[in-house]
C-alpha cells in the first residue's frame, strides 16, 4: 500500500485542463520522480497534494487518510512537506527565526512562550549544518544566494520531521556542485526513513537519485517504471519530442 | 551591551514620568498628554499592522467605539467624576475588542488592498451610525462626561498623563512579548508570505484576527481615556477619518513592526501637528503643512527612521571590521539589538 | 408609505446618478488595475475638478460642460505629474506607500482650496442645473440628464480607447500582467503615467456632474472618496464593468433607500451591502479572486 495515493484526479483552470485523472502511487522509503514537459500538470499536482489547489475530481490518499481538499496547514501537520519551484522562504527574517516558523507545538501556551526553545534551537541549529548554513544563522533570508535560499528552504521543512517531502525543481538553477550536495543530503535523509517525490527537468539527477520514475503528459501519467524503463518507453520520448 | 539598554530605558522611563512635573505649563503638559495617547494607540495598531503587514485604516472605529462605551457606561452606571472613570478604561477596551471579533473576522476574509477598503468602510459605517442610532448615541449632540470640577487647571493634566503613560507602557509591554513569541514569529511570517506560513502549519486565520482584537483593545482605550479628557464626545470627533492616517503616519515614520517606531512617530509628529493647528488658524494652511511632510517623509525615510538608522549604524560597525574575507548587513525586523554578521565566505556558495 | 411613483423616480435618478458616479471610480478602477495602487486623492480630484468649472463659470461666463474641454487637459497634465513626481520613486511597499501619499496629496488639495475659496458650499451653475423636463409622471432635472449623457459618452470613448488603439492595448496588457507586458516591449512606466492621467482627467468630467448636483466644499472629498472606494471594491478592484454596475446598483438601492426607508439610511447601506458582498464574495462582483503565487 503506498503512503501517498493519487486517484483519477482532475483539475482544470477555466478551459486549461490541467489535471486529467492523474493517478500517483508513491511508495514508503522511496525516492520517487516525477518529469515531463512543461505544461504537463506537475507542479498543479504538488500544488493540489499540499491543499493549495482543489482538486475537481479525484481523491488524495495520505496513509489512512483522505487529504483531498484538505488546508495547507492541515496537509503540513499531517507530515508532507513541499518546496517550491521559485524558492519562497520568509526574506525579512534571519535564516534562524526561518527555521522556527515550521516548528510545531501544542497548545495555546506555547505559542505565547519564546519563539525557540532549547530542543527547537538544537534541532535548528542540527539541520542548518546538514545543509551548511549553520554561519548563515543570523542573516537575514534575503541576503542570501539564491542556492542558499534552496537550501534553507529544505531545511526548514525537515525541522516538522515530516514523512514525505514533495521537491519541486530542487536542481533548477543551482551549479553542479550543489546539486551533488542536494543530491547526497536526500540520500542521507532517505536512509533514516523519509520519503521524497521529485519534480525535476535535470534529467541526470532524477534518473542518478530516483528508484522509481512516473511520467506526465498534459495532465495525467503515461508511464511509469525504473528509469531504465522510463527512459527507454516509446510514448515517454514522444511526449518530450512530439509536440 | 544588554545591560546598557536597559539602563537606557530606565533613564527614559524616568524622563517621561519626570517630565510633567518639570515642564508643569498646562498648555505643554496638553501636547504632553495628546502624544501619549497617540503613542499608545500607534503602539497597538503596530501590533496588528505592523506585525501582520496588513494595513488597517479604519481603527478609529475602535477609538471611537471606546469613547462612546465610556460616555454611555457614565451615564448608566453614574460614575462620578475623579478617578473613577479611570478604572472603566479596561472594560471600554474590551468592548471595542468585542467589536473588532465580528469586524476583523470579515475584514480578514479579504486580502491586502481590499482589506484596506473594508477597513474605511467599517469606519464610515460606524460613523454613520453614531450620527444616526440616536438613542443611544444622541447623533450629532454627543453626549457629555463626568466633569472633575475640584481638579485644578494645573493640576487636571496630571492624572490623564500617568494614566496615558500606562497605556502606553501595557502596550509596549504586550507588543514586546508578541514580538518574541512563537504567535509573534507566526504573524511576522504572514507578513512575509501568508501562503508559504499557511503551508508551514501557522494557523494563519486565528493568529491574525488576534493581533487584529489585541490592537483594537488598546485603541479603545485611548478612545475612552481621550472621551474623559475631553468630556464630551460627538460623532465626528469619535470617529474622526484623519485619526486612522496619523497613526499609521506614526508607525511608519518611527518604523513599522519595530518596538518603539510608533513611539518616535507620535514624539515627532503630535506636537508638529499641534504646532501647526495653533499657527495656522484654518486657513487650510495645516492641511497643505501636514500633506507636505507627510509627502517628504514618505518620499525620503520609505522605511521609517529605526530600520534606517539600524541599517546606517549596521553598514557602518562592518566597515569597521575589515579582517574577515566577506561581510553582510543584516537587520532583522523589529530587532532592538543591531546585529552584525559576517561571513566568512565558507559553507554553501554559490 | 411611498407609494411606486416614488420608488420608479428613485431608481430613474439613481441610474443616471449612477452613471456619475461610475465616470469617477472608472479612473479609480482603472489606475488601481494597472498600477495596482489606490488612489485616495481621486475624492479631492473631483472636487477640484468641479472647482476649476466654477472658476471659470463664475470669473470667464464658460459654460460648464464647454468648460471640460479646458479643466481635462489641465487635469490630465497634474495627474501625469502626480504620478511621475509622487508615485513613480515608491519602490518598496507601494501599497502602503501609494495610500500614504495619495491621502498627503488629498490633504494638500484640501487646503490649497480652503485658503483659496474658503469652506463655504458652493454650487456649479447652469441653466440646465435648475430646469427640469416633464416626462410622464416624472420632473427630471436636466443636469441629471446631461450628466448621465457625459457619462456615457466618456465612458465610450474611454472603451474604445481600450479596444481599438494601440495605447489601450498596452494598457490592457499591463492590467493583465505586468511583468509580462514589459516582457513584450511595453513601457510600464509610460503606460502608468498616462493611466494616471487619464484617471484624472475623468475625475474632473466627474467633478462637473457631481458639482452640479450636489453642494460642495473643501472637506466634501472624505465623503465622495469614501464612496468611490465602496464602489470599486464591491466592483471588483480593476474592474471596469464593476465599477460601472456597482456605481449604479448603489445608486439605485441608496436612492430607493432614502424614498422607502430614511435619507438618513442610504448612506448606511451603501458599507452595509459592501460588507455583506464581500462576506460572500471576498473579491467584488467581477473581481479576480486573490490569485494564490505559483
Amino acid at each position: 500500500m503506498s503512503l501517498l495515493e493519487v486517484q483519477n484526479v482532475s483539475k482544470a483552470f477555466g478551459g486549461i485542463q490541467a489535471l486529467n485523472t492523474c493517478s500517483l502511487g508513491v511508495e514508503q522509503g522511496s525516492i520517487s520522480g516525477l518529469i515531463g514537459p512543461n505544461g504537463s500538470g506537475k507542479t498543479t499536482l504538488f500544488n493540489v497534494i499540499t491543499g493549495y489547489e482543489k482538486v475537481d475530481t479525484g481523491t488524495i490518499r495520505f496513509s489512512t487518510q483522505t487529504i483531498t481538499n484538505a488546508k495547507p496547514d492541515n496537509v503540513f501537520r499531517l507530515g508532507i512537506g513541499r518546496t517550491f519551484q521559485l524558492t519562497r522562504i520568509f526574506p525579512r527574517l534571519t535564516v534562524m527565526e526561518n527555521m522556527h516558523v515550521a516548528a510545531q507545538r501544542e497548545g495555546a501556551r506555547a505559542l505565547l512562550s519564546r519563539w525557540s526553545s532549547t530542543h527547537e534551537q538544537k534541532r535548528a541549529l542540527d539541520l542548518l549544518d546538514f545543509v551548511g548554513l549553520t554561519q548563515l544563522k543570523e542573516m537575514p533570508a534575503a541576503n542570501l544566494s539564491y542556492g542558499q535560499k534552496k537550501l534553507l528552504e529544505f531545511a526548514f521543512v525537515l525541522i516538522a520531521e515530516p514523512q514525505v517531502i514533495l521537491l519541486d525543481e530542487p536542481a533548477g538553477g543551482i551549479n553542479p556542485t550543489l546539486i551533488h550536495q542536494v543530491a547526497e543530503r536526500i540520500r542521507t535523509l532517505n536512509k533514516s526513513g523519509v520519503t521524497f517525490l521529485v519534480v525535476e527537468h535535470n534529467m541526470e539527477f532524477v534518473m542518478g537519485l530516483c528508484e522509481k520514475i512516473t511520467v506526465m503528459h498534459r495532465g495525467a501519467t503515461i508511464a511509469e517504471g525504473t528509469p531504465q524503463e522510463v527512459r527507454t518507453n516509446p510514448a515517454v520520448l514522444e511526449a518530450y519530442l512530439g509536440d | 551591551m544588554k545591560l546598557l539598554k536597559i539602563i537606557l530605558l530606565i533613564a527614559l522611563l524616568a524622563v517621561f514620568i519626570a517630565f510633567p512635573f518639570v515642564f508643569s505649563d498646562p498648555a505643554t503638559t496638553t501636547i504632553a498628554v495628546f502624544t501619549l495617547f497617540f503613542a499608545a494607540a500607534a503602539v497597538g495598531w503596530n501590533i496588528f499592522s505592523g506585525y501582520t503587514g496588513y494595513i488597517a485604516l479604519g481603527h478609529a472605529v475602535y477609538f471611537g467605539i471606546g469613547a462612546y462605551a465610556m460616555a454611555l457606561l457614565c451615564q448608566y452606571w453614574k460614575i462620578p467624576a475623579g478617578y473613577a472613570p479611570f478604572f472603566l478604561l479596561p472594560l471600554t477596551g474590551l468592548i471595542a475588542a468585542a467589536f473588532a471579533v465580528p469586524f476583523g473576522w470579515i475584514a480578514l476574509r479579504t486580502r491586502r488592498h481590499t482589506f484596506v477598503v473594508i477597513t474605511i468602510a467599517t469606519f464610515f459605517i460606524m460613523q454613520l451610525m453614531a450620527y444616526n442610532l440616536r438613542f443611544i448615541t444622541q447623533g450629532s449632540a454627543g453626549l457629555s462626561l463626568p466633569i472633575p470640577f475640584d481638579w485644578s487647571a494645573d493640576f487636571f493634566n496630571l492624572p490623564f498623563y500617568f494614566v496615558a503613560l500606562a497605556i502606553l507602557l501595557l502596550a509596549l509591554g504586550t507588543s514586546w512579548w508578541v514580538r518574541n513569541s512563537k504567535y509573534g514569529l507566526g504573524l511576522l511570517a504572514i507578513r512575509d508570505d501568508e501562503d508559504r506560513a499557511l503551508g508551514l502549519g501557522v494557523n494563519t486565520g486565528p493568529f491574525k484576527l488576534v493581533a487584529f482584537v489585541i490592537s483594537a483593545f488598546f485603541v479603545g482605550m485611548v478612545g475612552g481615556l481621550h472621551a474623559y479628557f475631553n468630556s464630551s464626545i460627538f460623532p465626528p470627533f469619535a470617529f474622526d477619518a484623519l485619526f486612522d492616517v496619523a497613526i499609521a503616519l506614526m508607525a511608519f515614520l518611527g518604523g513599522m513592526g519595530t518596538l518603539f517606531g510608533p513611539i518616535l512617530g507620535a514624539l515627532i509628529l503630535v506636537p508638529a501637528q499641534q504646532y501647526l493647528t495653533i499657527i495656522s488658524q484654518s486657513s487650510g494652511y495645516n492641511l497643505i503643512m501636514y500633506g507636505v511632510i507627510f509627502l517628504a517623509i514618505i518620499l525620503l525615510l520609505p522605511e521609517g527612521i529605526i530600520p534606517t538608522l539600524s541599517k546606517r549604524w549596521n553598514k557602518w560597525k562592518a566597515s569597521r571590521n575589515s579582517s574577515k574575507l566577506t561581510s553582510a548587513i543584516a537587520t532583522s525586523p523589529g530587532s532592538e539589538d543591531s546585529i552584525v554578521v559576517e561571513s566568512s565566505g565558507k559553507g554553501v556558495e554559490q | 408609505m411611498a407609494n411606486l411613483n416614488l420608488i420608479l423616480g428613485a431608481v430613474i435618478t439613481g441610474i443616471l446618478t449612477g452613471g456619475v458616479y461610475a465616470l469617477m471610480s472608472s479612473g479609480l478602477t482603472l489606475i488601481f488595475g494597472v498600477m495596482e495602487i489606490i488612489n485616495i486623492a481621486q475624492g479631492a480630484l473631483v472636487i477640484l475638478g468641479a472647482y476649476l468649472s466654477y472658476w471659470l463659470q463664475a470669473n470667464y461666463h464658460v459654460d460648464l460642460l464647454v468648460g471640460l474641454l479646458i479643466t481635462m487637459p489641465i487635469m490630465f497634465f497634474l495627474g501625469l505629474l502626480i504620478e511621475i513626481v509622487f508615485i513613480r520613486p515608491l519602490k518598496l511597499n507601494r501599497t502602503m506607500l501609494s495610500i500614504l501619499v495619495t491621502f498627503a496629496i488629498a490633504m494638500i488639495i484640501e487646503g490649497v482650496l480652503t485658503n483659496r475659496v474658503g469652506a463655504n458650499y458652493v454650487e456649479l451653475n447652469a441653466w440646465y442645473v435648475d430646469a427640469s423636463f416633464k416626462i410622464g409622471n416624472f420632473y427630471l432635472p436636466y443636469i441629471y440628464v446631461f450628466g448621465f449623457l457625459l457619462s456615457v459618452f466618456l465612458l465610450s470613448c474611454l472603451y474604445l480607447l481600450l479596444y481599438r488603439t494601440k495605447f489601450g492595448y498596452s494598457l490592457r496588457a499591463s492590467m493583465q500582467n505586468r511583468t509580462a507586458a514589459e516582457l513584450i516591449g511595453i513601457d510600464i512606466e509610460r503606460v502608468s503615467a498616462i493611466t494616471f492621467g487619464i484617471g484624472v482627467a475623468l475625475a474632473a468630467a466627474g467633478g462637473v456632474a457631481f458639482g452640479a448636483t450636489n453642494l460642495f466644499n473643501p472637506a466634501s472629498h472624505y465623503d465622495l472618496i469614501s464612496r468611490l472606494l465602496v464602489i470599486i471594491v464591491l466592483g471588483g478592484l480593476g474592474s471596469l464593468r464593476g465599477a460601472l454596475v456597482a456605481s449604479i446598483a448603489m445608486l439605485v438601492i441608496g436612492d430607493v433607500t432614502a424614498v422607502v426607508w430614511s435619507p438618513v439610511w442610504s448612506s448606511t447601506i451603501f458599507f452595509i451591502i459592501l460588507v455583506a458582498v464581500l462576506v460572500i464574495r471576498p473579491q467584488g462582483l467581477f473581481g479576480q479572486p486573490e490569485g494564490r503565487k505559483q
